[in-house]
């Protein structure tokens, strides 16, 4: 029945079956929504959040989607800029998972913020001096970059390439598309690095505060080095699940390979990084403000020192040794489990450096303050996941993502 | 928020960071504006009819 809509010369499932997977997923959407119009009808205190924990589940979820979308950036940044050609097999899905990213990471905001009406004052009523402020913008300016990356993919569905205007404007858009990938690259890098600074300026949270160069915190150049390191292992997870649940290969070997061994290095030189930034703040920055590193991991019943462990080892040192390494990243097994550790430990670090600032006590009187998210925050937290699943398989079905799929499989 | 806005201030942040803003905003509109306006000069002239239905990568 769509068939006309199916680009040339490859299968896809009946529309039947089609229908009933996008009707199974839409139903996790519409609860998603559900909460999401308790928020914005009843207000936020349909969360759990309170005066210890204004960033939660919301931020954190922002935060990692950001971190793992950053395979956007940083494989247009290699394919345009540096040269990598051969990314260019795997370039459209990585923008589609950015986009999906930095639009689910806008849609959280807009409920976290309450008031979506006035999302603009951000932009018209800007605080100069904050580096939310300068994430806000970028975050914005690149979700702009991100969607014009992706609207030639959309008019290269079959029908819509028919009509001439639509063709071209797709070509001119290719023609000039370093340009936008530079600017994302820049956007990136700020925001990405903002995001790690607005932890690391806060002088009154000693579990997060670090020193740094000028004005910007060790965690302002952590957070953009490890977006950079860890965002590709996303776009190849996700490529081995589209391709595991197709039962197709639709990114070649050499691609894979070559992103993999890329997204290696850099998590290998961010890890030796984060063991360096790690062990300078538990033994200088840590004990000037009159803790020791086991203040922050004992006497409570979540954060215990398994959880750097399962950041820095698991989440670190491992894949970036699997991946690094020529056998490791030739089997298929140790591919995958090292490309969904990276996952982990990046959203591991996103995770403490918003939720575990909050629970460690500061002052005196205070207590370990734990933090459960409600319902309401559960479900608009797996809104965009539904959303993006239904995203990937529409443009699966109907536009040209991966260009060797037909040399692969027919 | 442009110079002569009422919240304006001319000092080193609000210029680092309104520039920056309307600067990548510039950007982005202009590399649009120029996609836009080749591909209806192109269209007009009658290019592109021919690859009706063929995928460009």
């Amino acid at each position: 029945m769509d068939s006309a809509l199916i680009p040339q010369g490859v299968r896809r499932c009946s529309l039947g079956k089609f229908a009933f997977f996008i009707g199974i997923v839409g139903a996790v959407l519409l609860w998603g929504v559900y909460a999401m119009l308790l928020c914005w009808l009843k207000g936020l205190n349909q969360t759990n959040m309170n005066d210890y924990y204004g960033f939660a589940l919301w931020i954190w979820a922002d935060l990692a989607v950001i971190a793992l979308g950053g395979g956007a950036f940083f494989t247009g940044f290699l394919k345009y800029i540096v040269g990598k050609d051969e990314l260019k097999n795997i370039i459209n899905y990585a923008v589609l998972i950015g986009f999906i990213c930095y639009s689910s990471a806008l849609l959280i905001l807009a409920i976290d913020i309450g008031q979506p009406l006035r999302g603009w004052f951000i932009f018209w009523h800007a605080n100069v001096h904050s580096m939310l402020t300068e994430v806000a913008f970028c975050l914005s300016c690149y979700f702009a970059v991100l969607s014009i990356e992706y609207l030639p993919l959309v008019l290269e569905n079959r029908q819509l390439n028919k009509v001439p205007f639509f063709h071209n404007l797709a070509h001119n858009m290719h023609e000039i598309m370093a340009v936008f990938a530079a600017t994302g690259a820049f956007l990136s890098f700020f925001h990405q690095g903002s995001l790690g600074g607005v932890a690391g300026v806060l002088f009154g949270r000693p579990f997060s505060f670090r020193e740094g160069a000028f004005i910007w915190p060790w965690t302002f150049f952590l957070f953009t080095w490890s977006a950079a390191a860890y965002g590709p292992c996303f776009t190849l997870a996700l490529t081995k699940l589209i391709e595991k649940v197709t039962r197709k290969k639709l990114v070649g070997d050499k691609c894979v390979d070559l992103l993999a061994k890329i997204s290696g290095w850099m998590i290998f030189t961010y890890i030796i990084a984060k063991i360096a930034d790690t062990y300078y703040w538990a033994t200088v920055t840590a004990p000037e403000g009159g803790f020791t590193l086991m203040d922050f991991y004992s006497n409570n019943p979540m954060y215990g020192i398994w959880i750097l462990v399962l950041e820095i080892v698991i989440g670190g040192i491992i894949p970036a040794l699997i991946l690094i390494t020529k056998k490791g990243r030739r089997s298929p097994f140790l591919l995958v489990t090292a490309v969904i550790f990276g996952c982990i430990g990046v959203s591991v670090n996103r995770w403490v450096m918003v939720l575990q600032v909050m629970a460690v006590p500061v002052m005196p009187f205070d207590t370990w303050a734990m933090y459960y998210p409600s319902w309401q925050e559960v479900a608009t937290t797996i809104l965009p996941v539904a959303y993006g699943v239904i995203l990937v398989a529409l443009s699966y079905r109907y536009l040209p993502i991966f260009p060797q799929e037909k040399e692969l499989n027919y | 928020m442009f110079p002569g806005f009422f919240e304006w201030i001319w000092d080193g942040g609000h210029v680092v960071f309104m520039g920056g803003l309307w600067y990548a905003l510039g950007i982005i509109g202009m590399g649009l504006t120029f996609c836009i306006l080749k591909a209806a000069i192109e269209t007009a002239q009658g290019k592109g009819a021919e690859h009706g239905g063929d995928e460009h990568h």
